[in-house]
């Protein structure tokens, strides 16, 4: 993947760093522009596009009903999938969902759940019977990196978007009801990325930073400034004093962040 | 079905199978056991019990996936069918996935790569019973897999992992406190290097919570650390014991 381009860019990525500075003019925890649009679909319950930088993030919302998971009857069920669409870079390949868009499903799915953004107590209709189902699909458009934070962004302003159909129960039959309620979102978890190149840690990596990073941390943050989702990823490691440093760090950014979106 | 206990954590301070907050289970490790691998362990924590072999380095299948400067390490950690209360599908969930994946990207660090180029390295995790921190306890079995195995290392990985239960941080928690409790967060470290190679969370911590969740999972790894040695030392002295 490394090509030889990459690789000369490599080094000027790491000694940039080493001098506080980045390839993109950035600061080491500045982000990209963030642009959120909601409701892009029509067909969709809820959806969102989002843009960090050149990523592109797009997700939509269905609503099914369906059983609840037998150790919680009267919760809702949340289920969230992620694709690396082959159109949006080259090393996407059709097919099976592999480990990586399963991390990233399983990420975004984690600071939603953890957060308890969602009161998924509101979501069921009758309890070990009935309950929303609610679908959260990310679909990546455009790779240009960091797609953890872009898609928890882009999940968490699709369900912000998302209507679920009134209903009424008569005889045990769920009847549809004209008009919509909002679906009950009442914490709004932001997820920051870390990447660690030249051993500094630095925000929002974009691709090329990606391809040269030793490992990288996510940290899901909520309203009231508790982490609520870790993940580390790649083949290095951070040292124990980074990994605190970096949870300080995330917990600014994601007020910013926050402040910036209105949420 | 299990029902929720009313509390994790009783008057005493104890937990639900009597330990101290930041107490370990017992842990029983035994290195070299599986005749056919390269390199294998065995561990039980609480009531885990996993299996780890290693093969290779050997010649990668397929062929195509090999690298000109390095060799490939592959995991797969897998569950048994009944290693848990329900009968759990064989086929690899996503969970498994995630697992396998964070589980090699845990081990890799500590291992000289470079060495074999054109190679790969298996790693294979069998959960026989799963009782929480399962991730944890095949990373530490792993890590000795490897040693096992004769591969070049850093230093060993050694996980464990730290959490809140009602309102306490906790060291190792097993199934119920994981189900039930505030907050799980998994570390592995290698000691000598202080490098952690795997932090995974899920709960809500404030940062005080989460930093003394995180030096407390540190001081289990370093507790486990000594038997992971120890476990290490007995294969061979038992081999010197035949010798003699």
């Amino acid at each position: 993947m490394s090509s030889v381009i990459v690789r000369v860019k490599q080094k000027q990525i790491m000694d940039l760093i080493a001098k506080g500075k980045r390839l993109d003019g950035r600061g080491l925890t500045d982000y990209r522009e963030i642009k959120v649009e909601q409701g892009l679909i029509e067909r969709a319950e809820g959806s969102a596009r989002v843009l960090l930088g050149k990523t592109e993030i797009m997700a939509g919302t269905k609503i099914e009903i369906g059983k609840p998971f037998s150790d919680t009857p009267n919760e809702g069920v949340l289920t969230v999938n992620a694709e690396l669409v082959p159109l949006a870079s080259p090393t996407f390949e059709p097919g099976p969902p592999k480990e990586d868009s399963i991390e990233l499903a399983r990420v975004v799915d984690r600071g939603i759940r953890e957060s308890k953004a969602l009161d998924f107590k509101k979501l069921c209709i009758k309890p070990g019977k009935k309950v929303f189902v609610i679908f959260v699909d990310v679909y990546v458009l455009n790779h240009d990196g960091n797609l953890i934070d872009a898609s928890a962004l882009a999940a968490l302003a699709a369900l912000l978007n998302t209507k679920m159909f009134n209903y009424e129960i008569e005889e045990d039959e769920v009847k549809i009801k004209p008009g919509y309620t909002p679906l009950p979102v009442g914490k709004h978890p932001i997820a920051v990325t870390f990447a660690k190149i030249n051993d500094k840690l630095i925000v929002d990596p974009w691709l090329e930073e990606e391809q040269t990073m030793d490992a990288r941390l996510t940290m899901t943050i909520d309203d009231d400034s508790n982490v609520c989702a870790i993940q580390k990823g790649g083949s290095g490691y951070f040292t124990p004093k980074q990994v605190l440093e970096a949870a300080k760090t995330a917990m600014e950014k994601a007020e910013e962040n926050r402040k910036k979106l209105k949420w | 079905m299990s029902q929720k206990p009313e509390k994790l954590i009783d008057k005493k301070g104890l937990r639900l199978d009597g330990r101290k907050p930041e107490e370990l289970r017992s842990i029983k490790i035994e290195v070299g056991i599986l005749p056919n691998a390269d390199g294998s362990a065995y561990i039980q924590q609480g009531k885990n019990k996993i299996l780890a072999g290693v093969f290779g380095p050997r010649e990668l299948h397929p062929k195509h996936l090999a690298l000109p400067d390095r060799t490939v390490l592959r995991c797969r950690y897998h569950m048994a069918p009944f290693s848990v209360q329900e009968r759990k599908s064989p086929a690899p969930s996503r969970r498994d996935i995630e697992l396998s994946k964070v589980i090699r990207e845990a081990l890799e660090p500590s291992i000289f790569l470079e060495y074999y180029p054109r190679t790969g390295i298996d790693i294979f995790v069998e959960i026989l019973q799963a009782d929480g921190g399962t991730r944890c306890a095949s990373i530490t079995a792993a890590s000795l897999a490897l040693a096992d195995a004769g591969i070049p290392m850093r230093d060993l990985v050694v996980a464990c992992a730290a959490g809140k239960a009602d309102d306490t941080i906790v060291l190792d928690l097993m199934d119920t406190e994981d189900k039930k409790g505030g907050a799980d967060v998994p570390v592995a470290l290698m000691p000598n290097l202080n490098a952690v190679t795997l932090l995974q969370m899920d709960g809500i911590l404030t940062f005080e919570e989460f930093e003394k969740a995180v030096n407390l999972a540190l001081k289990g790894c370093r507790e486990i650390y000594t038997m992971q040695k120890e476990a290490l030392k007995a294969k061979y002295e038992s081999v010197k014991e035949v010798e003699e």
